[in-house]
């Protein structure tokens, strides 16, 4: 029973995260109608600018702060250098472009940093201190609800998110009411970015440590949880991303480490074939 | 025909080139026709059906595990490979059936998790696959005495399977099959109204192509004589996405410059940093990243100005000084 409990608070700290980078997914593809595949990338990066800047002024949480910021800058950089001049006659386009990016980032990342694991200390104690919670736990829960919070005032409370909301579903017409479509886009780029970071730096500290690799898995694992609750729903993603957290959670707690790796293909394979647009998304009819 | 006539003089040309160039080139030959199978099945699945897979890396480590362990095994290298083909191709039909149901950007998730947790499982039945280690195993000697140089036997081998595999994809896209591949990719709605059955024939390009990736995997296992994960991480999957998009998706000669250029780049820059008087540390953090930048880099380039890769340019410029002879 105390296992139980453990698996289930563990399940959700870390379905906490990605349901975060799950939200960015769905934040970009909402405005734009593309996956960033690039996006654990990103993170990577911003969570290596925190590390930079920890270690020249000797503080954490300027770090820890500088990572978002990080993230902000970088999604301003690759929708406007890089995503905005791809051409949309094939869906594939897209993706394929984000690929470059994925390998361009860990590129330079290695070529900077190096191949070799850092260590990256979380912020707070991991280990549960008191009624098992931990108080990292407690930190990622808050940091997340307050992203979530604030990302969902934007979206329905102020005159900004009516035009981020109003330029993905209707970019024409809105275009021609006034809006400037090409900077809500640039705009839901950003965003997503910096929360991809924010995720990026919640999690690489329970991960094996800092790598320009060590977000593939964890965009797996959020893409999974995007897709559970289908891309174009953000409410989708957060639950998504704690349903997923806690599949894993109880998978690994229950039949061992090794398969979760295979729970989550199975687990996204599974979503995918039965309901294609996700768990929270009213079905569509085909455009011809 | 014409595609006998072009393998039989490639074979031609190539079988002498391995007596003429040193090991280490003979070597890399061997590397460019591996990687050959599998930008060329990759090229029949993405280019021409427009099924975009992130996961081929992962069926060739398919391929070369199944070597490795038939290998040891068996020790019969004609059947170990034929076993890395029949392996992989139940892998990717499997792959393929749920990809015939997906498309785009969910497609290209599914494959990328295939990418990035197949190398994980080695570590799941580490008694069976060697965990992080890998397999190694024996390759008899070439049947020619032991004077016969280990290399040019490789790349014999090598150059066998490319070849074999160019030809029979050749053939393929060239017939009844390559025509509804094209047709399900340009309108998948068209295509069925005109009779085509749609899942079936974008599962059969999926098991063409990981046949052919399990191929080449296979292959490369022959060369290295070793297996691990580690030589089939993402990073390959998405080299391998890279390589046919640079060198022109859609068309086979399209995979050759992919192939050839996955081998050349890291040479080349080896060499470029080698030119550099360099600090040892950073030149070593060069000398692994440099490509993978270039690689990016240019895939960002090539897909922003030229979609049509190298391939595309070098029979637009042909064309336009032939005088337009249609496209």
């Amino acid at each position: 029973m105390e296992r139980l409990a453990f698996l289930t608070v563990d399940g959700l700290t870390r379905g906490a995260v990605y349901a975060a980078m799950a939200l960015a997914l769905v934040l970009i593809w909402r405005g734009a109608r593309i996956v960033n595949f690039a996006q654990g990338a990103m993170a990577v990066a911003a969570a290596y600018v925190a590390h930079s800047v920890t270690a020249a002024t000797g503080s954490f949480w300027l770090g820890f702060l500088a990572a978002p910021v990080a993230g902000l800058a970088l999604g301003w950089l690759a929708e406007r250098l890089v995503m905005r001049h791809v051409g949309h006659d094939r869906p594939l386009n897209a993706v394929i472009v984000a690929l470059g990016l994925v390998l361009l980032i860990t590129a330079v990342l290695g070529i900077v940093y190096g191949n070799e694991f850092r260590p990256a200390p979380p912020a707070f104690d991991r280990t549960a201190g008191f009624a098992l919670l931990s108080p990292y736990d407690i930190f990622v829960f808050l940091s997340v609800a307050v992203t979530v919070g604030a990302l969902a005032l934007l979206f329905t409370r102020s005159k900004v998110g009516l035009r981020l909301r109003a330029s993905a579903f209707a970019p024409e017409v809105s275009r021609l009411l006034g809006v400037n479509v090409g900077g809500m886009l640039l705009l839901g780029w950003v965003l997503a970015a910096g929360v991809g970071a924010l995720a990026g730096m919640l999690i690489i500290p329970t991960e094996f440590g800092l790598h320009p690799n060590a977000m593939d898995r964890s965009f797996v694992v959020a893409f999974t949880a995007a897709v559970v609750g289908g891309l174009d729903s953000p409410a989708g993603a957060v639950i998504g991303g704690l349903a997923v957290g806690l599949v894993l959670s109880f998978v690994g707690g229950y039949l061992g480490d090794q398969v979760t790796p295979l729970a989550i293909i199975v687990l996204l394979l599974a979503v995918l074939l039965i309901r294609p647009a996700g768990l929270f998304a009213k079905p569509a009819a085909r455009r011809i | 025909m014409r595609r006998y006539i072009a393998t039989i003089g490639a074979a031609a040309i190539l079988l002498p080139l391995t007596y003429v160039l040193p090991a280490f080139q003979n070597y890399q030959l061997a590397t460019v026709a591996a990687y050959l199978c599998a930008t060329a099945g990759l090229t029949v699945l993405t280019g021409q059906n427009g099924q975009l897979s992130l996961g081929h890396g992962a069926l060739m480590a398919t391929g070369a595990y199944t070597v490795a362990l038939m290998q040891n095994a068996i020790g019969n290298l004609p059947l170990s490979l034929a076993a890395g083909v029949v392996v992989t191709t139940v892998a990717g039909a499997v792959i393929g059936l749920a990809a015939a149901r997906l498309r785009g950007p969910y497609l290209a998730g599914v494959t990328l998790a295939v990418a990035v947790v197949v190398p994980g499982l080695t570590t799941m039945f580490d008694d069976v696959l060697g965990g992080d280690q890998g397999l190694t195993f024996y390759l008899a000697p070439p049947p020619f005495g032991y004077d016969f140089p280990f290399e040019r036997w490789q790349a014999w081998i090598a150059l066998a399977a490319a070849l074999l595999t160019m030809l029979l994809l050749g053939n393929l896209a060239g017939s009844r099959y390559g025509r509804e591949f094209r047709a399900v990719r340009d309108d998948e709605i068209a295509a069925q109204l005109s009779g085509i059955h749609l899942a079936r024939t974008q599962i059969l390009a999926f098991v063409v192509s990981a046949a052919a990736a399990g191929l080449g995997g296979g292959v490369l296992a022959v060369l290295a004589q070793s297996v691990s994960p580690g030589a089939f991480s993402l990073t390959l999957s998405l080299f391998l996405v890279m390589a046919i998009v640079v060198g022109g998706l859609g068309s086979l000669a399209g995979a050759v410059w992919g192939a050839i250029l996955l081998v050349a780049l890291p040479d080349l820059t080896a060499r470029a940093t080698d030119v550099f008087a360099l600090p040892a540390a950073f030149a070593q953090r060069l000398e692994g990243n440099l490509p993978l930048a270039i690689f990016g880099g240019t895939l960002i380039v090539v897909m922003i100005m030229a979609p049509g890769g190298i391939h595309g340019l070098v029979t637009h410029q042909l064309t336009q000084r032939i005088g337009k002879r249609g496209r």
